[in-house]
């Protein structure tokens, strides 16, 4: 699967964030979330989803070599990661996040989640393998 | 921190905001178990903190923010904050409720509920950032409208605030000054915006990142997708909500309940120029959700009339009755400007619609003349709108008297006004006329804050059981007002039940995996019950001779029949009104006087309430 996004179709509700935190790290929380929603208000009135491409720009940067290419996705190393923060400031999607809590960036390992619970489909898998339930 | 109680961030936030001060309190067990949360808690603590006899507007009064244990979680529509205070517009039990993004933000700081009191020095924000809280001056702010402050405050704060703010009218103490958040939600009834600006409270942003506890977090997962997967599968997901809440324009002319001319008939002939589906042909940029929310309501639009253009968040259906058909404005982009103009100043629509509607009658009845008022004043002249409204939020001339809202206006006027001053207990009526839908009217004359349909939206029922009858409909009454507000305590929002036939189940099998407390439906509605029957005993306790007398609608209603349309010549007499409430006050375990008996009130936990009203009681 690969991640695409219609944004048009986002309403900001943010579930995607919230399904996403629970099933990668169990617990509720939207800051925790490997995917971010940009709200443009007042004008021009709308949203975008900010997602990661899989675009391995984050394996190329990384120093400690943390992060590799498993199957359709790139996948950080938590055991050599050591939070150096480049392969964030260098993902051309800012789709790399981080939080107090965590020892490694928050990234998109391709669970498809978020896909399932948009409610408006506007986070979709691209090749068609996962769909909205 | 680690919580005892999961569904709860564990802690409420005690502000001052006179001396600046400020500390964290655990939150009580007793007071999550007994009133569960969001209203549950703002009923609760507003009885607690409030000292009897409160000025609305002073320093004493609190305000009260809290959310619910199924706030912030992975299901469908739980962004709903709760907030009340000692209410300005009717000196009862007041409180409001707004979704966007706020709740979620607040638990996720680590606070169930915040009680703030005293008034600033100067005007001031209220940031709170995790476990941070701080006080900024908000002199630059001061003056601003309410979207263009947010826009500021995210400007300098950050996009991940999330905010909310006042208006000029809550700076200017309008009885029905709203509180605004997300550009273009609000907090929008009982003049908690006035609560604010009497506190000098300019805005409050917040930023959260903590987890929120859950009892069994897997289980709890499972359930919140079967939820989802529910709501994906009905039909009304896909057909309700390109419309949202102005879809339901149409039918409403249809049964003869449209507000048109400050009530005087109930069917807007140009009601499909101002509908869900103009809306959505003409004005519509996106739909805009609350959080986690499938099926969002929000239609973000813009607007252009001779006068300007604009963003804003709507017209929902409220505003599209009270300022639509209610004010006989007749185009969807003049009712979305009307809004925005409402929205920017901080004013409720709800009430603003009723006041404009009210002072045009006046005029056109020769109570209020050119000379009084500033200018001529027409129905569905957008500019006598765009006029008052100004006037009213910033108090200058006829406007100071209009901001006391319609039953303080009809009190000055005289001259009969009182008859078509549309309130109960001095809340403005929302969007629904009653006098053909008994049920519907029972509901606004005993709703706890005032004429307000959402704690029972009955009139459904009064059409699936009869226009006419009241056989049932108290019964009725009783049932939705223990329902809808449990959704207000929960921290729901209602509309996936409402309008989509989400059934109610679901949330009684999430609530436990949730909180770990083994509560049936029942039991959930036990509580709303007991919230019930404390808000009643709140404002008995602030208002004296509280009771039946202030459970009457407008003369307008049971003296003036219908005058045209689905509903003409209809209205509820006199007698059945009192029918209905001897009824009501029967079923809930209340004298006939309208207030709680000893005895309920004891069945329901509430001895302390026994001890404070007494000899008020039978």
């Amino acid at each position: 699967m690969l991640l695409a996004t219609r944004d048009e179709l986002c309403s900001g509700c943010r579930t995607c964030l919230v399904a996403c935190s629970l099933q990668v790290y169990g617990v509720v929380n939207p800051k925790k979330a490997a995917l971010g929603i940009a709200a443009h208000f007042p004008a021009p009135g709308r949203y975008s989803v900010i997602t990661c491409s899989q675009c391995g720009t984050c394996a190329e940067v990384c120093p400690l070599e943390a992060i590799t290419r498993r199957e359709n996705a790139y996948i950080i190393d938590e055991r050599i990661c050591n939070l150096c923060g480049l392969c964030i400031s260098s993902c051309p999607q800012e789709a790399m996040f981080t939080h107090p809590d965590l020892s490694t960036p928050i990234k998109c390992i391709l669970c498809g989640e978020c896909v399932r619970y948009c409610p408006r489909q506007a986070v979709y898998d691209l090749h068609g393998e996962v769909s909205r339930k | 921190m680690t919580t005892s109680m999961p569904g709860y961030a564990g802690r409420l936030l005690y502000v001052d905001l006179t001396s600046r001060q400020w500390e964290t309190r655990p939150l009580p067990g007793d007071l999550a178990r007994e009133y569960l949360g969001g209203r549950g808690f703002v009923a609760r603590l507003l009885w607690d903190e409030v000292p009897t006899g409160a000025d609305p507007l002073g320093p004493e009064n609190r305000v009260v923010l809290a959310t619910g244990p199924l706030t912030g979680l992975f299901l469908p529509c739980g962004g709903k904050l709760h907030l009340g205070a000692k209410s300005p517009a009717t000196g009862g039990y007041g409180d409001a409720n707004i979704g966007g993004h706020l709740a979620p933000e607040l638990k996720g700081a680590g606070y169930d509920g915040v009680v703030i009191q005293g008034r600033s020095p100067q005007p001031c924000l209220l940031v709170i950032e995790d476990d941070a809280v701080r006080f900024m001056d908000a002199t630059p702010w001061w003056g601003q409208g309410a979207i263009e402050s947010e826009a500021r405050l995210k400007a300098e704060l950050g996009e991940a605030f999330q905010i909310m703010t006042i208006g000029p009218a809550g700076e200017n103490l309008v009885k029905y000054a709203c509180i605004s958040h997300d550009f273009g939600r609000q907090a929008g009834r009982t003049g908690v915006g006035a609560v604010f600006g009497s506190k000098r409270l300019k805005a409050v942003a917040i930023r959260g990142s903590k987890d929120i506890p859950v009892f069994d977090a897997r289980a709890a997962q499972a359930e919140g997708r079967r939820m989802y997967e529910v709501c994906f599968g009905k039909p009304g997901f896909e057909e309700w909500t390109p419309y949202g809440t102005a879809g339901v324009t149409d039918w409403v002319n249809e049964v003869g309940a449209f507000p048109t001319r400050n009530f005087q008939t109930t069917y807007f002939p140009q009601h499909t120029e101002i509908n869900g589906r103009k809306l959505k042909e003409r004005i519509l940029v996106t739909d805009k959700g609350c959080f986690g929310c499938p099926i969002p309501c929000g239609k973000y639009s813009k607007v252009k009339v001779p006068r300007g253009m604009a963003y804003v968040e709507g017209p929902e259906y409220e505003t599209i009755a009270l300022m639509g058909g209610n004010c006989a404005v007749a185009t969807i982009e003049e009712v979305g400007y009307a809004n925005y103009i409402a929205d920017e100043l901080g004013l409720d629509t709800i009430s603003g619609g009723n006041v404009v509607a009210f002072a045009i009658e006046c005029y056109e009845k020769g109570l209020l003349t050119e000379a009084q008022v500033g200018r001529k004043l027409a129905w569905g002249c957008l500019d006598s709108l765009v006029f008052l409204l100004e006037k009213i939020a910033r108090r200058e001339g006829i406007g100071d008297l209009l901001a006391e809202g319609v039953k303080v206006a009809a009190a000055v006027i005289k001259g009969g006004s009182d008859k078509f001053a549309i309130h109960v207990k001095g809340l403005e009526w929302s969007g629904y006329d009653a006098r053909y839908a008994p049920a519907m009217m029972l509901s606004y004359m005993t709703a706890d804050v005032g004429a307000h349909h959402n704690r029972s939206w009955a009139i459904t029922y009064d059409v699936a059981m009869g226009r006419k009858s009241l056989e049932g409909k108290a019964e009725k009454v009783v049932e939705l007002q223990h329902i809808r507000p449990l959704f207000d305590v929960l921290g729901l929002c209602r509309f996936p039940w409402v309008e989509i036939g989400f059934e109610l189940e679901n949330y009684a099998a999430i609530f436990p995996l949730v909180t770990g407390w083994n509560y049936s439906w029942q039991d959930l509605l036990r509580v709303s019950e007991r919230i019930w029957n404390l808000t009643r005993a709140f404002s008995a306790r602030e208002i004296d001779h509280y009771g039946r007398a202030f459970d009457y609608p407008p003369p307008r209603f049971y003296e003036e029949p219908v005058p045209d349309g689905p509903a003409q010549g209809q209205l509820i007499p006199k007698p059945q009104l009192d029918e209905l409430l001897d009824r009501y006050y029967r079923i809930r375990g209340w004298d006939e006087g309208g207030l709680p008996t000893r005895e309920k009130l004891q069945e329901l936990g509430l001895q302390f309430v026994v001890d404070t009203l007494g000899p008020k009681l039978s």
